[in-house]
């Protein structure tokens, strides 16, 4: 990487897709924009139904994106990724913009694969942070589980760059935003049908497992549904969000969703509590690059112990609730 | 009915994944090279389809290196009916860019009402192959799929997002990447593995799907690779009555609660 000179360069624009439900931008939203604010000049991308991208254009703004494209979609909600597919191709065509930077979520890289293939632009997954050098802008990437630091850049042309939920700790200023209607023309490939949607329950004041600053995940060592109950406790303690070995969720403890893994969830929170998990290889593979590792488990040899700050071997049934009596006295100041 | 299901051979995630430093390709000698266990999932989903439907035909379709045929035999003695192999020394080190347009060539020349991939791979972990071929090919997509049936000339099922989980469907033809919620595969019984043996697997190059890796489009390349120190273990205590509290002191005196 050559000698980055930011004065220059700043104000290329950076796309940013603002993904959102029930009317407030996602937390990818301040994420993506603070590292688009540093590379370049953030112009975010909002696609709402008609009516409801007024709010959402603003609170962008506050995010700090200077310059708001709204595109109205009457079929968003009912047509799967098209509407954004086709109001990303209609903003590139519109701003020119350095890079494309598009959430590493289900919905987003759907968006930045057919985008990427639509426009023939170079695809970059997963980043978990951004960069510039005198060539444009570089992804930086976390593989095989985080051994691995890699970086990457488009041979030429733009580069649409997927970024991981939670990686980037950078926020730009809010700013008033110059808000512009972008007209989208739909695309002709066929899209699939949204017939119904069920939004997932999340328990109230927990927060979502992606981009959590503390995870509690469990294992098989809780032994059953109504055991697991403890993980959600300490978690609530913590006030941390719930995660859980694939062993878990395929014994039925817990929902899929909540999966951190090679094949489910990745997370980096400052703290990671691992309670009655064993950390098979593709478990570590979601989460040894948390801050702080904490472990739990009866078995002294478990691999996750050669991976923790700090390790108990011992009964989660009765470290968990002496742990939680410990933090709530510390918090009532006793 | 002809059902294309996409497999992928990566290194076994039981072992240790090396990175080669100075080319920054997988270094395939350290660590066994398996089939993706997602891909023997939707290898399962297509047996299951074609099972119910009576006339169905399943292919695989893969791109690797020549060891990636031992997972095409795998599959075809899980009951797909054939497979190609695009095997070019030119793929080495391919990008999504250049993967999905070659994916998408070898999936056109089968016609297929149907594609199913893993919803993503263990070494590349992208998730964006099968929204990519499925733009190349003009097609719906249907990605993070926990079930997936055909009937009446669609196809359907549960996709889960991180939001929630949506009922879909799209006219074939239409790709289709499963989750792990999707049944296991089934174990190649004696007869399949005998069977699998004469079954068709054909090697196409780039020149056979019409295409080069030309260097006019834009390819995503790696500028720098480096190796993170092994995470070492800290503190490791057996819990003597005290565990909870001494675990508590950790946390208050590190600044985490």
């Amino acid at each position: 990487m050559g000698g980055t000179d930011m004065s220059a360069t700043s104000t290329d624009p950076i796309l940013v897709l603002v993904e959102h439900a029930d009317g407030v931008p996602l937390a990818s939203a301040a994420e993506l924009i603070g590292a688009a604010a540093a590379v370049g000049s953030p112009v975010a991308l909002v696609v709402a139904a008609p009516g409801a991208g007024a709010a959402l254009a603003a609170a962008a703004g506050s995010l700090g994106a200077g310059r708001v494209l709204l595109a109205e979609s009457d079929t968003l909600g009912a047509v799967l990724t098209a509407p954004l597919t086709d109001a990303l191709a209609a903003a590139v065509d519109a701003v020119r913009p350095r890079a494309v930077l598009i959430p590493n979520s289900v919905e987003g890289r759907d968006a930045a694969a057919r985008l990427a293939v639509r426009i023939g632009a170079a695809l970059a997954v997963d980043a978990v942070g951004v960069d510039r050098d005198d060539e444009g802008v570089l992804s930086k990437h976390s593989v095989y589980g985080g051994a691995y630091d890699v970086v990457a850049a488009p041979t030429f042309g733009l580069p649409v760059i997927t970024v991981r939920v939670g990686a980037v700790d950078a926020r730009a200023a809010a700013v008033e935003p110059a808000i512009e209607t972008l007209v989208v023309e739909a695309s002709s490939i066929p899209a699939a049908t949204i017939e119904s949607f069920e939004p997932v329950v999340a328990a109230a004041d927990r927060p979502e497992l992606r981009g959590a600053k503390r995870v509690v995940s469990g294992g098989r060592g809780l032994g059953s549904v109504e055991k697991f109950v403890l993980v959600e406790q300490l978690a609530d303690a913590l006030g941390a969000a719930v995660g859980a070995s694939r062993a878990a969720v395929d014994a039925g403890y817990i929902p899929q969703s909540h999966q951190v893994g090679q094949t489910g969830v990745s997370v980096a929170p400052q703290l990671y509590v691992a309670l009655g998990i064993s950390g098979a290889i593709q478990h570590r593979a979601g989460m040894q690059t948390s801050k702080t590792i904490v472990a739990i488990n009866t078995d002294a040899d478990a691999p996750i112990f050669q991976i923790a700050d700090f390790g108990v071997v011992g009964d989660v049934f009765t470290v968990v609730p002496q742990l939680i009596e410990a933090l709530q006295a510390k918090k009532s100041g006793s | 009915m002809r059902i294309v299901v996409l497999v992928k051979e990566v290194p076994d995630t039981y072992g240790d994944r090396l990175l080669d430093l100075e080319t920054g390709l997988a270094d395939r000698a350290a660590s066994e090279r398996v089939l993706d266990e997602i891909g023997e999932r939707a290898i399962e989903a297509a047996v299951v389809i074609k099972e119910a439907a009576g006339d169905a035909e399943v292919v695989l379709v893969t791109m690797g290196p020549e060891s990636a045929s031992t997972g095409l035999r795998k599959g075809l003695a899980m009951g797909a009916d054939r497979a190609v192999h695009v095997l070019d020394a030119e793929l080495a080190g391919a990008d999504l860019t250049l993967t999905a347009e070659t994916l998408a060539a070898a999936v056109r020349r089968e016609e297929p009402d149907l594609v199913i991939a893993g919803v993503l791979s263990t070494d590349g972990t992208g998730a964006v192959i099968p929204a990519m071929v499925a733009e190349h090919l003009g097609a719906a997509h249907l990605t993070s799929m926990n079930s997936i049936a055909v009937a009446d000339g669609r196809a359907s099922g549960v996709r889960a997002t991180d939001l929630g989980t949506a009922a879909v469907s799209a006219a074939l033809p239409a790709v289709v990447s499963i989750t792990e919620a999707m049944p296991e595969a089934r174990f190649p019984n004696f007869k399949g593995i005998m069977a699998a043996k004469k079954k068709p697997l054909d090697a196409v190059s780039l020149a056979d799907l019409g295409l080069t890796a030309s260097l006019q489009t834009p390819r995503s390349i790696m500028t720098s690779i480096a190796q993170k120190p092994a995470r070492s273990g800290g503190t490791v205590i057996v819990d003597e009555g005290d565990g909870g509290e001494r675990l508590a002191q950790f946390l208050i005196s590190n600044k985490l609660v």
